[in-house]
């Protein structure tokens, strides 16, 4: 009985401990994103991700950063041009690559996936922005 | 019914409640809109028309004799439009692009039809540090090929932040070079300390050596290359055709862009003092003005983000007379105000909806010429219907 108490317990912990890290790398993922979204993104998209009306826009609710994860990595990878349809709206602009690099362009898409309401499933990796091709 | 006993109590109880109230609707204030807002014109005589089409970011343009246009694109490329064609010109050095830094502002020598000498700015990560700060140099055209290559000042030290690389370059009568480095995202350490590069307006002479009658020429410490400092970030620079003046527009942050008329010596007061107010909605600076700091020729609430700046002149813009021209990045629109007695007495938006302007000059053919993201550049013209 006690080792059988101590395997589940133990196995728990494990457990318990594999699911905390990976929690704690988002939050830390997520923090190193907050700092890059503060420099790069802030004053077009604004400081709760509202955007600016018919301009730039929103990443607040956006059903298409919901829908279009893989093109929304890309479009910060590579910039982004021509148009899109986000919340109903239509926009036609064209936003710059910034020059990041993968690591930073999955922090700041793990800030942006987890806040102002967005809380999208999954954590985006460094591995998972190199794959992604223009 | 009340349960004071003295009423010199209640009243200062109340006094003091209502300083508190007072404060509070103080620092929970909106901020203070522009003096003049900006309309939209019943009609505008000119319309724009796309000269050099499918450009990404032209952030600058030069027009050479020829009548071709040498074009920057902030993702490091420089193009020569002529004849109805694009080639890229070689020979650039390493350009940084990182943020809101790339290749940036292009400038010809006022004299250049006989020394040839075309001035840039860019992101450069020359240096030891990783990350780079914004470089002038100068170079001559050479068919397709960008020779004499010179360095004439680099920023330090390096960082990988993206903000606030300045870098519009004007020269003024006498043959001084004007150029801007932003803060570069570090707002409280840079603008205020002359010991230090970012948050300047520069001035060298055009082989890049240092006037000796500099304002800071005397201090050890000091970059002296400085001429004015206190700055967020300019990106808009023209000198005045009359008074010779170099006159900036600034980026603030939330609200708080400036024009500001540059002197030697002077601090224009950023971070301490500003009209702007964080991203987040969260104050940095209580005050607006301050003894040593100047202020701004005028400032915008809320912001447009403003790039490029030109004087209008010329006569085929009747209309525009004592207009300075700015672009909005912002609202994508162009902003004319108009100058009376050194203040502005009107504002209008021009194009809306065109773009994002970028740049604004007046070519040597008399005519107007945007950079327009997206759009590419664009000439401005009379509407002869």
């Amino acid at each position: 009985m006690k080792v059988f108490l101590f395997i589940v317990l133990s196995g728990l912990m494990t457990f318990g401990a594999i699911t905390f890290s990976q929690q704690d790398e988002l939050q830390e993922s997520i923090s190193r994103g907050q700092e890059i979204y503060t420099d790069f993104c802030i004053n077009c998209h604004m400081a709760n991700g509202e955007g600016v009306e018919n301009t730039f826009p929103p990443l607040a609710n956006s059903d298409y950063l919901k829908n279009n994860q893989e093109a929304s990595i890309r479009g910060i990878k590579y910039g982004q041009k021509g148009e899109i349809t986000v919340n109903g709206v239509t926009y036609n602009g064209n936003m710059a690559p910034m020059g990041l690099s993968d690591d930073e362009v999955a922090d700041v898409m793990n800030f942006i996936n987890n806040s102002w309401g967005n809380s999208i499933k999954g954590m985006v990796t460094e591995e998972q922005v190199t794959t992604i091709k223009k | 019914m009340y349960l004071y006993t003295n009423k010199s109590m209640k009243m200062k109880q109340f006094t003091s409640l209502l300083a508190v109230l007072l404060f509070s609707f103080y620092s929970c204030a909106q901020q203070e809109p522009s003096e003049i807002s900006a309309e939209t014109p019943q009609k505008i005589n000119y319309v724009t028309e796309v000269i050099v089409p499918e450009l990404n970011i032209p952030w600058g343009m030069e027009f050479l004799p020829d009548g071709s246009i040498l074009i920057t694109e902030k993702t490091g490329t420089l193009i020569h439009f002529k004849d109805g064609a694009k080639t890229t010109i070689e020979g650039l050095p390493e350009v940084y692009v990182r943020g809101q830094g790339g290749l940036m502002d292009i400038k010809l020598h006022p004299d250049y039809e006989n020394n040839g000498w075309i001035y840039f700015s860019y992101g450069s990560p020359e240096g030891e540090d990783e990350g780079g700060n914004t470089a002038i140099i100068r170079a001559k055209l050479n068919g397709n090929i960008l020779a004499d290559v010179e360095h004439l000042y680099k920023g330090v030290p390096n960082t990988k932040k993206g903000q606030h690389w300045g870098s519009r370059i004007e020269f003024d009568k006498e043959g001084y070079l004007y150029f801007s480095i932003g803060d570069r995202g570090n707002r409280d350490v840079n603008p205020q300390d002359i010991t230090r590069d970012g948050g300047k307006i520069y001035r060298l002479h055009a082989d890049g050596t240092i006037p000796n009658d500099n304002p800071f020429v005397d201090n050890a410490d000091a970059k002296k290359a400085i001429f004015s400092f206190g700055h967020r970030n300019p990106q808009g620079m023209a000198m005045h055709p009359e008074t010779g003046k170099i006159w900036v527009n600034e980026h603030g942050p939330k609200g708080g862009d400036e024009i500001n008329v540059v002197e030697k010596g002077n601090n224009y007061g950023w971070p301490v003092i500003s009209y702007g107010i964080n991203y987040s909605g969260t104050k940095f600076t209580e005050i607006t003005e301050k003894e040593g700091m100047e202020q701004p020729l005028f400032y915008w609430v809320p912001s447009i983000a403003p790039s490029g700046m030109a004087f209008v002149t010329s006569s085929n813009y009747p209309d525009w007379k004592d207009s300075v021209l700015v672009g909005s990045l912002k609202f994508e629109y162009l902003e004319r105000l108009v100058i009376k007695d050194n203040k502005v007495s009107k504002r209008e938006k021009l194009f809306e909806g065109l773009g994002r302007f970028r740049n604004i000059k007046q070519a040597p053919d008399g005519y107007l010429y945007a950079g327009v993201e997206g759009v590419g550049i664009v000439k401005i013209i009379p509407d002869s219907f």
